[in-house]
């Protein structure tokens, strides 16, 4: 059997919040116990409200936050954020929600694109620059705008600059924490064929976290739902949207709106009913 | 009557690039006891368009129109006293982020008397008993204590759930949603638009939502205005847009549903080519 890519052992997450002089400090569970693992060129999506330790999962496994308790493996090798090497950097990557905070405005595309090679890897300028280019061209951007700035593209195109600095270093998986919930519905399928057809020229791991089912539907193989700190239900796509089993999932499931023809026809039965 | 009834809106702003036409000749109208959606993306002009009737727009921009009346009443060259004792009162609105459109130096108590009392004349008890109803008719259990919170102690839902008791502080005849759930969580999102309709069922206001979610427009809808670019491409009711689309624009909005993929590829909106309808539209 292959190494997964990623392998998750029993992660938990507290954070503190100090008490005042009067008041003791209070502990929140934010994770609690999460195990997974993940293989090559899957993507598994984390769905659940906001305040359920998705996000706090992201960035463990992202090496950015410490985990209280438990471990991480990448490519079968224990990591840990309290000391990242540079070839543990290169393996994980991450692609943040809103994208109009997460390029530096003051920081030209070109510069934002190589800046991971020139901190994790010791290649020439020249290199750095041509590479930098070739991954602009990949993710649907031209050369032209190698030199400009974050404020003069749409939300949709920095997102598609914040997904190339993340494959600048040619990573083992992506984690990818809502990369399309700040996207009008246009721009979110031009994002989501972009992130397909680089999962398969590159053959891609992603964690995809998300609170849209139908976004989910579409791109997970995997799906584990998350609730107060806990997975409540983890399985194969067609399992889960089949044949949920929790009572949060189905709750998730009747929430998410229907649009198709024969529910808004019901809908409006209801209504003339009730009139 | 209609309750809202604008020909020929224009709004344009003035840049450095010089003139820019954000919304180009769009006619709206809402009756009493109905729900009307406005979708397209962003840049669309979607919410100008509503926000030109609020008359919320900066100095920089320019609003034309050949007629734009509320009930009647022309709003164009109404006195802006005048405008005031209707817009707040007589037409509200939502806006899409609740927690930024509080004010966070306030309670959430102070913010709401402040409206009863401006234009119900409420004061003291009075003002305070018609908050905590309000918040009890949005669903904010425990009204009373709440009252004495800020905004930053509330969650995302909270918080539009206070926008939405403002919103209706007046028993408004017209209440405008500008993306009232984008900022939610699904199961909250469910919460807030079905707390809306049963509003606007009860009530009987004139309804309009702002969206670029074609799943919210199915779920709350009688009617749908689809804008792209400052232009009005499809007006249909909601059955006929999501069966039987007529203008292109609204054919790729809908294959762009992640729920409507085909095979392993989502069509987008520039695969489609809808240029030429633009033109036509003005």
């Amino acid at each position: 059997m292959s190494t997964p890519v990623l392998e998750v052992r029993n992660l938990k997450r507290d954070y503190v919040t100090s008490g005042g002089l009067f008041r003791p400090a209070k502990v929140l569970h934010a994770v609690k116990g999460v195990n997974f693992t993940l293989e090559k060129g899957k993507t598994l999506a984390v769905v659940g409200e906001s305040g359920c330790g998705k996000s706090t999962l992201a960035r463990m496994i992202t090496l950015i936050d410490q985990p209280t308790s438990g471990e991480i493996l990448i490519d079968g090798l224990p990591a840990s954020a309290a000391h990242v090497t540079k070839q543990m950097r290169q393996k994980v990557q991450i692609v943040f929600q809103n994208p109009y905070g997460s390029l530096n405005p003051r920081q030209k595309i070109g510069e934002v694109l190589a800046e991971p090679l020139l901190l994790n890897t010791d290649m020439s300028n020249d290199e750095r620059r041509h590479r930098a280019m070739q991954m602009l061209i990949k993710v649907g951007l031209g050369p032209e705008h190698f030199n400009r700035y974050p404020h003069m593209f749409s939300g949709g195109q920095r997102q598609r600059i914040a997904i190339a600095r993340a494959l600048m270093l040619n990573p083992s998986f992506l984690v990818l924490d809502e990369p399309v919930s700040a996207l009008d519905l246009s721009v979110q399928a031009q994002i989501l064929n972009l992130l397909k057809d680089l999962q398969d020229e590159f053959g891609l791991t992603y964690v995809f976290i998300s609170h849209d089912l139908s976004v989910v539907r579409y791109i997970a193989d995997e799906v584990m739902v998350m609730y107060f700190g806990d997975v409540v239900e983890h399985g194969t796509r067609d399992a889960v949207f089949a044949d949920p089993q929790h009572d949060y999932t189905k709750t998730l499931f009747a929430a998410t709106p229907r649009a198709d023809v024969n529910s808004i026809r019901a809908r409006i039965a209801a209504k003339k009913a009730a009139a | 009557m209609p309750l809202l009834e604008i020909k020929n809106l224009t709004v344009s702003f003035d840049t450095s690039a010089g003139l820019f036409k954000a919304v180009d000749g769009i006619d709206v109208s809402v009756e009493a006891r109905e729900v009307l959606a406005i979708v397209g993306e962003s840049g669309s002009g979607k919410s100008v368009a509503m926000l030109a009737v609020m008359g919320l727009l900066p100095p920089t921009a320019t609003v034309t129109a050949d007629k734009m009346e509320f009930e009647g009443r022309d709003l164009l060259n109404m006195a802006p006293a005048e405008k005031r004792k209707i817009i707040g009162k007589d037409i509200a609105m939502i806006f899409q982020e609740p927690v930024a459109s509080l004010n966070p130096c306030f309670t959430v108590g102070f913010q709401i008397e402040e409206v009863l009392s401006r234009h119900m004349g409420l004061r003291g008890r009075a003002a305070r008993d018609r908050a905590i109803e309000l918040l009890q008719l949005v669903g904010i259990k425990d009204g009373a204590e709440r009252l004495g919170a800020f905004p930053h102690q509330m969650s995302g839902g909270q918080c539009q759930r206070v926008m939405i008791a403002m919103a209706l502080a007046c028993s408004p005849k017209l209440l405008i949603a500008d993306e009232p759930t984008t900022a939610l969580d699904v199961t909250i999102q469910k919460q807030i638009l079905d707390l809306l309709v049963k509003l606007q069922a009860d009530t009987g206001m004139g309804l309009i939502m702002i969206t670029h979610d074609m799943g919210v427009v199915a779920e709350t809808a009688d009617r749908v205005i689809v804008q792209y670019k400052g232009h009005k491409m499809e007006e249909a009711d909601v059955l006929t847009l999501f069966e039987n689309p007529s203008s292109k624009y609204t054919r790729a909005l809908l294959s762009a549903l992640p729920d409507n993929a085909v095979g392993d590829r989502l069509p987008t909106v520039s695969d489609f080519n809808f240029a030429d309808e633009v033109g036509a539209g003005r």
